[in-house]
Order: structure tokens, then C-alpha cells, then sequence
């Protein structure tokens, strides 16, 4: 796991639903998110080379995909679906939340995966603290995967201050609990090119 | 303790959800501490047996609640590595909108005592101060600030804290969210003077 000094805080959530629409949900489906609060390094400016948020995002992209992963307590492979998402404090940019999540974070966060074909699915917003973040999730290795559709909320009360960035992976070993509305099934995907 | 209703007490709260979460903080813009503190919380979103009507006879409720009050307390205990770890505490209720206040309240023994049988040992002390609470009438996505305070002496002021609470679908309105935070220390910066922890000395959870 990279250290990442940096952090002001870091936090694991692991949500897992046992029942849903009155029916037992067995095993429990399983969602981990893994958030830090870090420095925007670009706050209260316009610069033009935000190039130092690309590999920051990809350390991120390592060290809390690690988190998430090691919070739901199964081996990277296990990992059935992800995201991944930035909240961007009032001093910022929302092009600072694109420059840690788009360029480099997958590379990371597919290292803490096992791998992983399709497109991580991303959210991206400005806020202030205790603002939630809603990070969307699709199966790792075929996108169409419907029954993996889904998203998962984060919060930090008092982050992201206005020269913080507040930065979210999500991982789960499951999908949504009761998934009925068809469209391409596990069993049928063939997780090649990262869509079907 | 059965009642024959036909429905077995371990049925009554039914587990829907259940969420951990665990915060290691680093600094709050001050001289980082050589270990971050810790706060962990753990909630169950389970059914609530009295929504949607008055029952005058709740107490004995709060038996069939032990088994989901050490539940919560051992993945706490477990999340910030043992018994020796763990600080503060707090606890707290959100109970649906079909429900009463009152029904909140059966959750201060079931708990509270869950935490400090899942605390106390010859090795880490009592855990003899009043578990501090709070709780209210909410929906989904309500939040909750727990209070926190130090496991063995209520005065203890750089362990005067909160913990904000919640999950996205729950309470529904005939649901309640349970739930126990636990900390690992201090406030990041704590230094506002007061009772410190080195100077607990009366066991009698205050002091």
C-alpha cells in the first residue's frame, strides 16, 4: 500500500444489505468505499499544468482501492464491480476533481482489483462539508452488466474544506440485492472488451 | 421470554442493513500526532416491532436487542484492534417516522452494556462512564451526531466529541438505525485544558 502522507483524514465505509423488498438477501450483497481528504495543491488559482493531480490520482487510485478491497475482507480478484469519484472544495475547480480521477487513477485502482476491462464509471462535483458524493458503480470487466448498476453515497462532515479535495473509490463483491430488470447477466458476459 | 405471538424475538428486529465505517484522522490542519485517531461507528437498520401504534409495554423489548448490541460492539472492537484500543464511546438511535422516541430508548442498556462487556478487562479498565447518547425521529438519509466521551471518566475533556451518523435508505418509516461509535483517542489537536486522561483516578466514571 502506498503511504500517502498527505491525508488529512481517511475513511472506510462497508455497507451490506440483508433484506431488501421484504425478502431475505443471502449472501448479504457488500459495498466498500474508501475516501481521503486531501490538499488541493491548486486551490485559489488557475494553473495550467495540473499534470501533479494525474499521478496523485494514481497513488489514490492504489491506496484506496487497497482500503476498499482489504475493508470488505476478500482478495482483489473477488471484486465485482467499482467507481470512482471527487468532491472538489469551494476554492477549487471541478477540473481539478477530472485531473486526479481521469488520466491515471485507473491504473492504480485496477492494480488493488485484479484487473478490471471496462471504464470505471466516475462522479464528479463541488462542495462543502458533509456534502455527500454519490459514486456510481459498473461491473469491472463488462460494462453493460445491468444488474451491477448502482452507486453508493459518501460523506465527511467537515470535509472538503475549501482547499481540500475529497477523493472516493467503491468496491463490492456483489450486486444490487434483488436485480430483476434484465439486460446482459453475469453468466453471459464475456469480459473481453470491457463492455459485454 | 417468548410470547407466543408466533413470531420468535430474534424475528422482531430484523436485520436490513448493516454499515461500518472508520475514520482515521491525520491532523485538522495542525502538527500532525505521530498516530491518527481513529473513530469507528457500526449501525444496523432493523425492523421496529411497535411502528405504526401505541404499545404501552415495550421494556422487555430490550432483551432481544442484546444480541444485535454485541453484535455491533465486536465489529467495533475488532475494527480498531481490540479492546486496549478503544477510548471513547457513544451511542444512538434514528427511529422511523412510525415510530415513537420512546422506542429509541430500548436501546441504552442492550448498547451501552454491549460496549463495556465487549470493553472491560483486568488489562483495560472498567469502562465505567455513562455511555453518552442521542437520539431522534428521522427518514432516510437522517443523520445522527452521536455524542462521544471517555470510557472511564466522563470529565475527561480532550475526549469530549461526535460522531455524525447515517445511512442513504434507512430508517424507513417502520424501521429504527441502531447504532455504537467507538474512538481510539483524543481530539486531533485537543488542548482546551480540562480533566486529563492520565489523571483518572476516582473509578467512579466521572473522574
Amino acid at each position: 500500500m502506498s503511504s500517502t502522507p498527505t491525508y488529512r483524514k481517511v475513511m472506510t465505509r462497508v455497507e451490506e444489505t440483508h433484506r431488501e423488498g421484504g425478502r431475505g438477501v443471502d449472501p448479504p450483497t457488500r459495498k466498500a468505499v474508501a475516501a481521503a481528504v486531501i490538499d488541493n495543491p491548486f486551490a485559489g488559482t488557475y494553473t495550467e499544468d495540473l499534470s501533479p493531480l494525474f499521478d496523485l490520482g494514481e497513488q489514490l487510485g492504489a491506496d484506496l482501492g487497497a482500503r476498499a478491497v482489504a475493508a470488505l475482507g476478500i482478495n482483489p480478484e473477488q471484486v465485482q464491480s467499482y467507481g470512482k469519484a471527487v468532491m472538489v472544495g469551494s476554492d477549487g475547480e471541478l477540473e481539478h476533481a477530472a485531473a486526479i480521477l481521469h488520466p491515471k487513477l485507473g491504473r492504480g485502482l485496477r492494480g488493488a482489483t485484479g484487473g478490471g476491462k471496462a471504464l470505471i464509471p466516475s462522479s464528479k462535483k463541488m462542495g462543502g462539508p458533509g456534502q455527500v458524493l454519490d459514486v456510481p458503480l459498473g461491473h469491472k470487466d463488462a460494462a453493460y452488466v445491468r444488474s451491477h448498476f448502482d452507486a453508493v453515497e459518501i460523506w465527511v462532515n467537515d470535509a472538503p474544506r475549501r482547499g481540500e479535495l475529497l477523493v472516493a473509490v467503491a468496491v463490492t463483491d456483489s450486486g444490487r440485492p434483488l436485480p430483476r430488470v434484465g439486460g446482459l447477466t453475469t453468466s453471459e458476459m464475456t469480459g473481453e472488451d470491457g463492455l459485454r | 421470554m417468548h410470547r407466543g405471538t408466533g413470531v420468535s424475538r430474534e424475528d422482531r428486529f430484523v436485520l436490513h442493513h448493516q454499515v461500518v465505517v472508520c475514520e482515521h484522522i491525520f491532523h485538522e490542519g495542525g502538527p500532525a500526532p505521530d498516530t491518527p485517531l481513529r473513530r469507528a461507528y457500526a449501525v444496523a437498520v432493523v425492523s421496529n416491532p411497535f411502528a405504526g401504534r401505541y404499545v404501552a409495554d415495550i421494556a422487555p423489548a430490550m432483551e432481544e436487542l442484546k444480541p444485535l448490541g454485541r453484535r455491533l460492539a465486536s465489529l467495533l472492537v475488532a475494527e480498531l484492534g481490540g479492546p486496549d484500543q478503544v477510548e471513547g464511546y457513544g451511542k444512538g438511535a434514528i427511529i422511523g417516522e412510525d415510530g415513537e422516541l420512546e422506542h429509541g430508548a430500548l436501546w441504552h442498556v442492550p448498547g451501552g452494556y454491549a460496549m463495556r462487556d465487549a470493553l472491560r478487562s483486568d488489562d483495560t479498565g472498567s469502562a465505567a462512564a455513562i455511555v453518552p447518547s442521542a437520539k431522534k425521529v428521522g427518514g432516510p438519509g437522517t443523520r445522527l451526531d452521536v455524542p462521544v466521551t471517555h470510557r472511564e471518566a466522563s470529565y475527561v475533556r480532550s475526549h469530549f466529541d461526535a460522531v455524525e451518523v447515517g445511512v442513504a435508505y434507512g430508517p424507513a418509516p417502520d424501521q429504527m438505525l441502531l447504532a455504537l461509535v467507538m474512538t481510539d483517542g483524543p481530539r486531533i489537536h485537543a488542548r482546551v485544558g480540562g480533566l486529563r486522561a492520565e489523571e483518572i483516578s476516582q473509578g467512579d466514571g466521572l473522574r
